[in-house]
């Protein structure tokens, strides 16, 4: 009684109503408008059943290979950020003094605070297939023969992008790995020591388990950013040439420049899935477990 | 001792060389800003030969930069400022009174971490509400899009500002919003720097909702303006690079003046939970 009055329940308002109105209002009324035929041709909106979800689902339509880039951007980007992210770390924290660590994390983490559409765009002057860095430098070091055509050979495309996506976001895989690793102990690795474990044991028994929950949850904030992702693909290769970088939210934004509302409302439906999916393991993961200091 | 030093050495190396690959794609722009249309045709790594300045100032005048930057700036601070205050009046209720209802709320909240954006049914809303392609709308938006990590963010550090503070305030004859703005509003500061400056970068970064709700270009913000001003003149990588530079100019500043806030935040939501 006394808790109600002291903590009102209006301070939660302002928050829960912008939430309500622009993030789940739109997410749940999309959910119904997925089975209709609304587009901005026609002020007509009328209920087609299952044909977008049929439009989606036709083998040989470019709409699957949305869901197979998607997934698999997600599954590589996650995978070499957290390998690449991790060794980072480890480095960081057990090669070098703290100063020159410092020094280092800055400059790692640096490409993660930029904006993603600018990022795309140095590399696509870097991935230029004759005056690109990274060709004239492989052809100036005689190896030529690894130059690659990166964005406009449809075989490697999403490849490259994937590489593009993990050079940005690894330094934020390290940092809190970093973070993770200097909570651990040392006493815990002198003991070990005693004892007579080896590096690799050491690693095995007290580096890993302790920095699970961290990879546990950028594992996870990985995959959702994945899931979402845009403006990388958009600003690189507009999921071209042809279909073969093209993502669900790069597909999303085609139909709704469009006009193909309710095609495009089925794509973010099947998005709203996915997502809630994952998202159920975040809140598990992030449950708010007692500060121990 | 020898060969622990040659591990620090080659430790030392290989950190220096993914330093070296993490920088080269800044060095370009900052080197390729200042040449000559001519010398920055291959976006080399070569110095300039003359320091075109008159870059710059061409960059300032067709891309319509003074306009956008304006426009990043009213967003990014609009936004930050609402969707982080609001946060933290929810958060503070949420934890300090977690009856079932609240607790529930909490969670329901922090699922917006992984919600999408359904442009669609965004719109008709945006129209309902007339927020479609104006300034309001768009940092509103944003507001809203920060609430949920926001929420998780101060959520985790209210629990240490001690509640006997809560009953002094309340015994002094504070009312409830002036025990929060006075005495756990600044007592929440170090968390609302981190959530502000991580808002604050989001939305300055961000390219996804202007490209869908604002058409008008006297509205767009930075990243809007230089895909735009790529679009025509991407033959001219001097004044695309003086573009990108005069863009992430403040990034950089921020980054590197509250590094500490923004590292803090990010691992203080992995590792300390």
């Amino acid at each position: 009684m006394k808790l109600r009055k002291q903590y009102p329940f209006y301070f939660v308002l302002f928050a829960l109503v912008l939430y309500v109105v622009f993030l789940v209002l739109p997410n749940l009324s999309g959910l119904a408008y997925a089975f209709t035929d609304w587009s901005s041709y026609s002020t007509d909106v009328n209920f087609i059943g299952l044909a977008n979800f049929q439009t989606i689902f036709t083998p040989g339509e470019q709409y699957l290979s949305f869901i197979t880039n998607t997934l698999i951007f997600t599954v590589w980007t996650t995978l070499l950020k957290l390998i690449l992210g991790l060794a980072l770390a480890l480095l960081l924290n057990e090669g070098v003094k703290r100063f020159a660590a410092h020094v280092y994390r800055t400059l790692i983490y640096l490409p993660a605070v930029l904006p993603t559409l600018v990022v795309a765009l140095i590399f696509k002057s870097i991935l230029n297939p004759a005056t690109g860095l990274l060709n004239t430098s492989l052809r100036s070091l005689g190896a030529g023969a690894l130059a690659k055509p990166w964005l406009v050979d449809p075989r490697i495309a999403l490849s490259s992008v994937i590489g593009v996506d993990t050079w940005k976001g690894v330094g934020y895989i390290m940092v809190i790995l970093l973070a993770g690793l200097q909570t651990i102990p040392r006493d815990y690795y002198e003991a070990a020591e005693v004892d007579g474990a080896n590096t690799w044991s050491r690693f095995r028994h007290i580096t890993l388990p302790m920095i699970m929950p961290a990879v546990m949850i950028v594992t996870v904030l990985n995959i959702l950013y994945g899931l979402r992702v845009f403006d990388i693909v958009y600003a690189l290769t507009n999921g071209g040439p042809g279909y073969a970088t093209d993502v669900l939210m790069t597909g999303i934004f085609r139909a709704f420049s469009q006009g193909q509302y309710g095609l495009g409302t089925a794509i973010t439906s099947i998005l709203f899935v996915f997502l809630i999916v994952v998202g159920y393991f975040v809140i598990r993961l992030l449950q708010p477990r007692p500060i121990q200091e | 001792m020898q060969p622990k030093r040659l591990q620090i050495a080659s430790a030392h190396v290989v950190a220096m060389l993914v330093c070296l690959i993490m920088v080269i794609p800044v060095y370009l722009i900052v080197t390729n800003a200042f040449k000559s249309s001519a010398q920055a045709s291959s976006m080399g790594i070569a110095l300039p030969t003359t320091l075109q300045l008159v870059n710059f100032s061409t960059v300032i005048d067709k891309g319509k930069l003074v306009t956008s930057f304006f426009n990043s700036v009213l967003y990014a601070s609009g936004s930050t400022i609402l969707g982080t205050l609001f946060s933290a009046m929810a958060a503070y209720v949420l934890s300090r009174n977690p009856t079932r209802l609240n607790r529930f709320l909490y969670f329901f909240l922090i699922m917006g971490i992984a919600l999408p954006v359904n442009f669609f049914t965004l719109t008709k809303i945006m129209q309902i509400t007339h927020l479609i392609n104006t300034k309001a709308g768009i940092i509103i938006l944003y507001s809203a899009t920060q609430i949920p990590f926001s929420i998780f963010l101060i959520y985790g550090f209210i629990d240490s500002v001690p509640r006997e503070l809560d009953e002094a305030g309340i015994i002094d004859g504070c009312g409830p919003l002036q025990l929060f703005s006075r005495i756990i509003l600044p007592l929440l500061t170090p968390v609302l720097v981190t959530t502000g400056i991580l808002n604050f970068l989001g939305v300055w970064n961000d390219f996804l909702l202007p490209l869908y709700y604002l058409n008008n270009s006297a509205n767009w913000p930075m990243t809007l303006a230089v895909y735009n001003f790529f679009g025509q003149y991407q033959q001219n990588w001097n004044l695309v690079s003086a573009d990108i530079l005069l863009t992430i100019l403040p990034v950089i500043v921020i980054y590197l003046v509250g590094q500490r806030f923004i590292l803090s935040g990010l691992s203080s939501g992995a590792v300390k939970g």
